[in-house]
C-alpha cells in the first residue's frame, strides 16, 4: 500500500509522517511514536481507553484514521503535565484513588479534560457519570473518579478566578 | 483491515463521482465504518474522505425549519441552543446516543448511514449466514439469541433492529434528507428489509447526503425523546419514543401529536395509529395508555425480544403524559 504524507502536531511537537491509510491514530501514537500512554482496550470505540484530544475535543483514537486527521492538533496523556508538575486532573485522580489497575486511567483523564472543557457537567455527580460513560473502568473505581473530577473542576475554577483577578 | 486506497475529496461533486465507483465508500466520522472494517463486515476498495470538505457542517435554524449540514458533529447539534429550544426531541435523542467521544467524531449524515448492531451481522467469521451481508445466505438471528432484535417491520429474511436515536426523532417531525439537488423524506430514506435486507437506505452509488432539513412546528417545539435501556448511559435502546404534542387553546385537547419508536423496529418507526387515535381528544392518562398499545400493532417476536412488545407502548405513554404535564 502506498504511504501517504501527513502532518500532525502531537503534544506541541510537529511530526511529518508517512502513513498507511489503514493506520489508526491510536496505532500511530503507540507503534510509531512510542507514545504508549494512550491505551488500546477494545479497539472498537466501546471502552474509551484510547481517548485523546483532537483539536481540543475528546475522541476515540482507535476509530480515527490517522490519514484523515492530517493537520490536527493532538493532545495525549504524555502532554498533560507541565514538566514534573502534574495537571490538577492528574493530581486529583491520585488524591481520590480514581483508579486501581490504572489501565483505563489515561483515557479517563483525557476524557475528563474534554468534559471540563465542554462545561456540561458542573458539580453534579450524575452529570459527570453521564459525561464519562464512554470510559469503562473494569476495576469499577467510579466512585473515586467522580470525586476526582469534582475536585479537579474546583481547582481549575479557582485557578481561573486567580488568573482573572 | 483489508487494504484500500484513500482519496481526499476536494468538492462534493468530486466526492460523488469517486463514491460512484465500484467498491468505494464515503468516510466521514468513521465511527461505524472503521469499526465495521475491523470486524470484516465493511471491505471498501477505496475510501473517499469527505471530512475536509468546507461548508457542510453548518446549522441554520429559522421559524420555518432547521437545516443541518451532513458533516455537523452529533455533539455540536445536540448542544445547539436553537435545536434545544425548537427541536428538543432531536437534541435529547443525540445527547442520549453513544458516548461523548463518539458524538465528537460522528457526523449527522454518517449517523443516518449507521448499520445495525445485530451481533450476527457483525460477526462474519462465526456466522456466515446473514442476508444483510450476503443476500440469500440466510439469517442467523432467526432461531438465535434475539433479545436485541426487532419486533416491527421484520421479514423472513431479516429481523435486525435499527439502532439509532436521531432518526427516530427526525421521522416523527417529517424531516427530509437532502441528497444534493434531490430530497427524500426520512421515512422513505430508511427501507424495510423485505426480501432485500442488504439495501437499507434509499441512496444510490454516487449520491451523498448533504444536509437534513426538519420543518419547524409547534409539536416539534414541545417534544421529548425518552430512551429506556439496559444500562443508564452509552447503550442502545431497549425501546425509545420521540413524542411531540400541540394543544388547542384550551391547553387540554390534542391538536397535533407525533409519535415515533426506536429500539423495536427494523427502521425508525412512525406510529401514526397512536397519533390518529389521540388527535382531537382531551389528554387523559387512560386514553393515552390505551392508544399507546396501537404503537405495536402487527408486532411479532422471536422469543427473547418479546419484552419489547410490552415495553414500547409504556414508553410511548410515559413520553406523551410527560409532554402533557408541561401544559
Amino acid at each position: 500500500m502506498t504511504s501517504l504524507p501527513i502532518t500532525l502536531t502531537i503534544n506541541g511537537h510537529r511530526h511529518e509522517l508517512e502513513v498507511d491509510p489503514r493506520v489508526t491514530l491510536l496505532d500511530l501514537l503507540r507503534e510509531r511514536l512510542d507514545l504508549t500512554g494512550t491505551k488500546k482496550g477494545c479497539d472498537r470505540g466501546q471502552c474509551g481507553a484510547c481517548t485523546v484530544l483532537v483539536d481540543g475535543k475528546r475522541i476515540n483514537s482507535c476509530l480515527a484514521l490517522a490519514v484523515s486527521h492530517d493537520g490536527a492538533q493532538v493532545l495525549t496523556i504524555e502532554g498533560v503535565a507541565h514538566g514534573e508538575e502534574l495537571h490538577p486532573v492528574q493530581a486529583a485522580f491520585i488524591a481520590h484513588d480514581g483508579f486501581q489497575c490504572g489501565f483505563c486511567t489515561p483515557g479517563q483523564i483525557m476524557s475528563t479534560l474534554g468534559l471540563i472543557a465542554e462545561g456540561q457537567a458542573g458539580d453534579d455527580p450524575e452529570r459527570i457519570r453521564e459525561g464519562l460513560s464512554g470510559n469503562i473502568c473494569r476495576c469499577a473505581a467510579y466512585g473515586g473518579i467522580v470525586e476526582a473530577v469534582l475536585e479537579a473542576q474546583q481547582q481549575l475554577a479557582k485557578a481561573d478566578r486567580r488568573t482573572a483577578a | 483491515m483489508r487494504d484500500f486506497s484513500y482519496l481526499r475529496a476536494a468538492s462534493v461533486d468530486a466526492a460523488r463521482q469517486a463514491a460512484a465507483l465500484p467498491g468505494a465508500m464515503l468516510l466521514a466520522g468513521g465511527t461505524t465504518l472503521i469499526d465495521l472494517a475491523k470486524c470484516g463486515v465493511a471491505e471498501p476498495e477505496t475510501l473517499v474522505d469527505i471530512t475536509h470538505l468546507k461548508g457542510l457542517n453548518g446549522i441554520e435554524v429559522s421559524e420555518r425549519s432547521a437545516i443541518i449540514g451532513a458533516l455537523a458533529k452529533m455533539g455540536h447539534v445536540a448542544d445547539h441552543a436553537d435545536i434545544k429550544s425548537r427541536f428538543p426531541a432531536v437534541s435529547e435523542a443525540l445527547w442520549q446516543a453513544a458516548s461523548a467521544q463518539i458524538r465528537n467524531m460522528a457526523t449527522i449524515g454518517g449517523n443516518l448511514m449507521q448499520r445495525t448492531r445485530c451481533p450476527y451481522f457483525r460477526d462474519p467469521a462465526n456466522f456466515p449466514a446473514c442476508n444483510k451481508r450476503e443476500p440469500g445466505s440466510g439469517c442467523s438471528a432467526i432461531g438465535g439469541v434475539t433479545k436485541g432484535h426487532a419486533v416491527l417491520g421484520t421479514s423472513d429474511a431479516c429481523i435486525a433492529m435499527y439502532p439509532g436515536d436521531l432518526a427516530v426523532a427526525l421521522v416523527a417531525f417529517d424531516a427530509v434528507v437532502h441528497l444534493g439537488q434531490s430530497q427524500v423524506p426520512v421515512d422513505d430514506f430508511f427501507l424495510l428489509p423485505g426480501t432485500t435486507p442488504d439495501r437499507e437506505h434509499a441512496i444510490e452509488p454516487g449520491e451523498m447526503i448533504t444536509a437534513i432539513e426538519i420543518p419547524g412546528s409547534a409539536s416539534a417545539r414541545r417534544s421529548t425523546y425518552l430512551k429506556i435501556r439496559d444500562r443508564q448511559s452509552y447503550e442502545f435502546a431497549a425501546a425509545s419514543a420521540a413524542v411531540g404534542i400541540e394543544f388547542e387553546a384550551d391547553g387540554r385537547t390534542i391538536r397535533d401529536l407525533r409519535v415515533a419508536l426506536g429500539g423495536v423496529a427494523t427502521k425508525p418507526w412512525r406510529a401514526r395509529a397512536v397519533e390518529d387515535a389521540l388527535k382531537g381528544k382531551v389528554l387523559e392518562p387512560d386514553a393515552v395508555r390505551a392508544a399507546s398499545l396501537l404503537a405495536v400493532e402487527g408486532a411479532t417476536d422471536h422469543g427473547a425480544n418479546h419484552y419489547k412488545i410490552e415495553l414500547a407502548p409504556r414508553v410511548v405513554a410515559r413520553a406523551i403524559l410527560k409532554m402533557g404535564e408541561t401544559a
